[in-house]
């Protein structure tokens, strides 16, 4: 048949040829090898493993690049989206020495776990990066009294509330508020709070920031071994934190959804008809701005909202709000940890935190940043942002956190079960039986 | 091909060694060996060899972080797995979602299957077509969807169905193992459905027509003709697919991750070896939960292969 001759006489062609054969495939292995790309120029290329953003991290990369005048390149490396998961890979490629880590993003709970695979700091570097730093974001970069990585955006909740809300309810809220007041508020008026009550990280901020405003803390020994960890649990603070989120879940004043509700879902809410007060992070101004633009939500729903400083647990005592944010870091194993500082250096400039503020929206850690008149008009809310960065409590700042805070997700949710009696004391008794090896997670 | 590796039987008797194949027998063993060789190294290297490194693992106490800290401590890690209430708990857990999603699957795969058989000839191709879509969607996208769907502030489910008692648009779904493992059951056997019906379709098309044709003939009514002859036919089929589904059943981790990831009673036994080794980076422990996840899989097919007579080399003329 024709067609079989044809692929006989193409097969003899092929045997006829296996030099050929081979040679072409040797090139192509080392076009794929090369990656395609120019000759190396001989430039130390520097990675920067970043969380996803809109962009920002690389552009400041691609600036620090020219200001580097080819001292060093930084290329950007994309972690996955969610904190936890960024934990994940940066752990399993720190413990295996991978020499690409030559900068990393790091989520501030993550850090003391990490922080026995980072390059020292230097201490000019530390001198020059942490100059004008907000005092909390400065906490969430240190471990035992060391700066263990440097500053660059700080995170932060705020209270975000309904004007009408407040107003009807006769709240004076250019002085602080306790969560008593919106509770009784969200009560009497049948509205919503916004808090966030799944069984996720940010459940442990909560509890957390409810511990710190009432004057406890959950970590009571930061620096013992997993198996002699003591907790501040069982502690009037606890018990405290544990009626507050009691009597919001009890009283359903979180909503039919608080059991699995996020940061994203209480905006929702928020944003709805039964929307009063709610504590969140600043991307709230403008995720409601865009909404408007999208035709989602009303302008008059975004003229409606106030912010202030996080709620108090009792009235004559500062509140703690939760810290959050992107510390950089450089890994033990980097080829170049001394390039890797400089371009941290430059990365962290305050300029480069007040163009990243305003076209991603994440608050710089640096006070000097906030300077910049552009800020003011694009966030009115960044003084409330800074003021809160000053005072900002970091979560436990344990090598264990990970133990630590899925023990608190599982033990204090949902939030209509817990009881101040109970839920604190079940809570220690099951985090330090994890610890010490006994109780699976 | 059997024939040709026929070895004498008394000399095998006599020193129990290969000398005595002939010739032809010795090189086709070579050749087959060459055949299959790497394939076999491979597989060991990809199975066998994380299966003993796991196990090995299993036995230390072992945090990534913390590698100088490892320590030997025999089964430790098994003593302390299996006197956990959440063990248990996410195997009750992994077992419902199995026996439910298997035997729902059999049921509805089975109707599919005869729908599919009998179809006429115009419409086969679409309706094979349109029942095998859910099967052609990625796991994870479909779990989303599901997810959407009955997320108490995305979803649409509370508002169309809030007409049906116990639905209101206040449900939250995924706040309760009680409404959240219906959903995720639901979503596991609308994506695996098609696959247990394409496997008892081949069942079903194996089933000579000259014996429903007689069973016609003598009178016997649509369910006795599947009673009496079309399932028994059938049973080869039904308990592979069977099989082959409780294995994948178990193993269920892509649904229960994205919908609750584990919260509030809906943990399964995947997603515990996952949170240990993965996110607790508990190497060690994480281990051991694996090697016993392994150990029950084993043990499925062990009951299956064993007590139910499965036969997997049956159809494809292997030996019994």
């Amino acid at each position: 048949m024709p067609g079989n001759r044809r692929i006989d006489q193409q097969k003899k062609r092929i045997r006829r040829r296996p030099g050929a054969v081979v040679a072409s495939s040797l090139g192509l292995v080392s076009l794929l090898l090369s990656g395609c790309g120019p000759a190396d120029s001989g430039v130390p290329t520097l990675t920067w493993y970043i969380n996803p953003d809109a962009g920002g991290q690389a552009d400041i990369a691609q600036r620090c690049t020219e200001e580097a005048g080819g001292e060093y390149r930084i290329e950007t490396s994309l972690l996955p989206n969610d904190a936890a998961a960024q934990r994940e890979q940066l752990a399993r490629r720190l413990a295996a020495n991978d020499d690409s880590l030559d900068i990393m993003s790091i989520d501030p709970p993550f850090v003391p776990e990490l922080a026995t695979f980072l390059a020292p700091v230097p201490d000019d570097v530390a001198q020059s990066t942490t100059e004008n730093t907000l005092e909390g974001a400065l906490q969430g970069a240190t471990y035992e009294e060391e700066l263990v990585t440097v500053p660059f955006w700080a995170n932060t909740q705020i209270l975000w509330y309904r004007e009408s809300v407040a107003e009807e309810a006769g709240l004076d809220m250019s002085q602080p508020v306790t969560w008593d007041q919106l509770i009784e508020v969200a009560a009497a008026q049948d509205v919503e709070l916004g808090v966030q009550g799944s069984q996720a990280e940010s459940m442990t901020v909560w509890i957390n920031s409810l511990i710190e405003s009432a004057g406890g803390t959950i970590l009571e020994s930061p620096e013992a071994s997993a198996d002699e960890i003591e907790l501040g649990l069982v502690s009037d603070a606890g018990r405290e934190a544990a009626r507050i989120i009691g009597t919001i879940g009890d009283q359903g004043l979180g909503g039919p959804g608080l059991a699995t509700s996020t940061e994203n879902t209480s905006l929702t809410l928020f944003q709805g008809e039964s929307g009063s007060f709610m504590v969140n992070y600043p991307f709230v101004w403008p995720a409601t701005q865009g909404a408007v633009e999208g035709g989602s939500v009303d302008q008059a729903v975004l003229d409606d909202i106030g912010w202030a400083l996080y709620p108090r647990v009792f009235d004559n005592e500062e509140t703690a709000p939760p810290l959050g944010g992107i510390n950089l870091g450089v890994g033990a194993s980097s080829d170049n940890p001394e390039l890797a500082y400089q371009a941290i250096e430059c990365i962290v400039q305050p300029e480069n935190q007040t163009e990243y503020f305003l076209t991603n929206g994440n608050p710089p850690s640096n006070s000097e940043a906030y300077e910049d008149p552009r800020i003011e008009e694009q966030f009115p809310m960044a003084d409330t942002i800074r003021e809160s960065l000053e005072i900002a409590a970091p979560r436990p700042q344990s090598p264990f956190y990970n133990e630590i805070s899925s023990g608190l997700q599982q033990t204090w949710t949902p939030p209509d079960e817990v009881e101040p009696e109970t839920t604190p004391e079940q809570s220690a008794e099951f985090i330090t039986a994890v610890l010490r090896g006994e109780r699976l997670l | 091909m059997t024939s040709a590796i026929t070895k004498n039987p008394q000399a095998m008797k006599k020193n129990g060694r290969t000398d005595d194949y002939s010739d032809r027998a010795k090189a086709e063993r070579r050749l087959g060996w060459l055949l299959a060789g790497p394939a076999f190294i491979i597989m060991l290297a990809v199975t066998l060899y994380p299966i003993i490194q796991a196990f090995f693992d299993s036995l230390y106490a072992f945090r990534l972080t913390a590698p100088d800290e490892r320590e030997f401590i025999f089964l430790q890690n098994y003593v302390t797995i299996l006197s956990d209430p959440v063990w248990w708990r996410d195997l009750a857990v992994t077992a419902l979602i199995t026996v439910v999603t298997v035997a729902v699957e059999l049921v509805l795969g089975f109707a599919l299957a005869l729908v599919m058989h009998r179809a006429l000839k115009a419409v086969r191709g679409w309706l094979r077509t349109a029942i095998l879509v859910p099967y052609g969607i990625i796991t994870v996208v479909s779990a989303y969807a599901w997810f959407y769907a009955f997320d108490i502030s995305s979803g649409y489910v509370n508002s169309w169905f809030d007409w049906v008692p116990g639905i209101d648009q206040d449900l939250n779904w995924f706040a309760q193992a009680s409404t959240a493992l219906p959903v995720i059951m639901a979503s596991e056997i609308w994506k695996t459905t098609p696959f247990i019906s394409l496997l008892l379709l081949a069942g079903l098309a194996q089933v000579p027509d000259e014996l429903t044709e007689a069973a016609k003939v003598d009178g016997a009514t649509w369910w006795e003709q599947m009673r009496k002859v079309i399932i028994p036919n059938m049973k080869a089929a039904i308990m592979v697919a069977v099989l082959f589904r409780a294995l994948d059943a178990f193993r269920i981790f892509d649904n229960v991750f994205i919908m609750t990831n584990g919260q509030y009673g809906t943990e399964v036994l995947s997603l515990l070896a996952y949170r240990t080794s993965i996110t607790r980076l508990e190497i060690g422990l994480g281990s051991a939960v694996s090697v016993l996840l392994f150990a029950c899989v084993l043990l499925i097919s062990f009951i299956a292969i064993k007590v139910f007579k499965v036969d997997l080399a049956g159809n494809t003329g292997g030996k019994r």
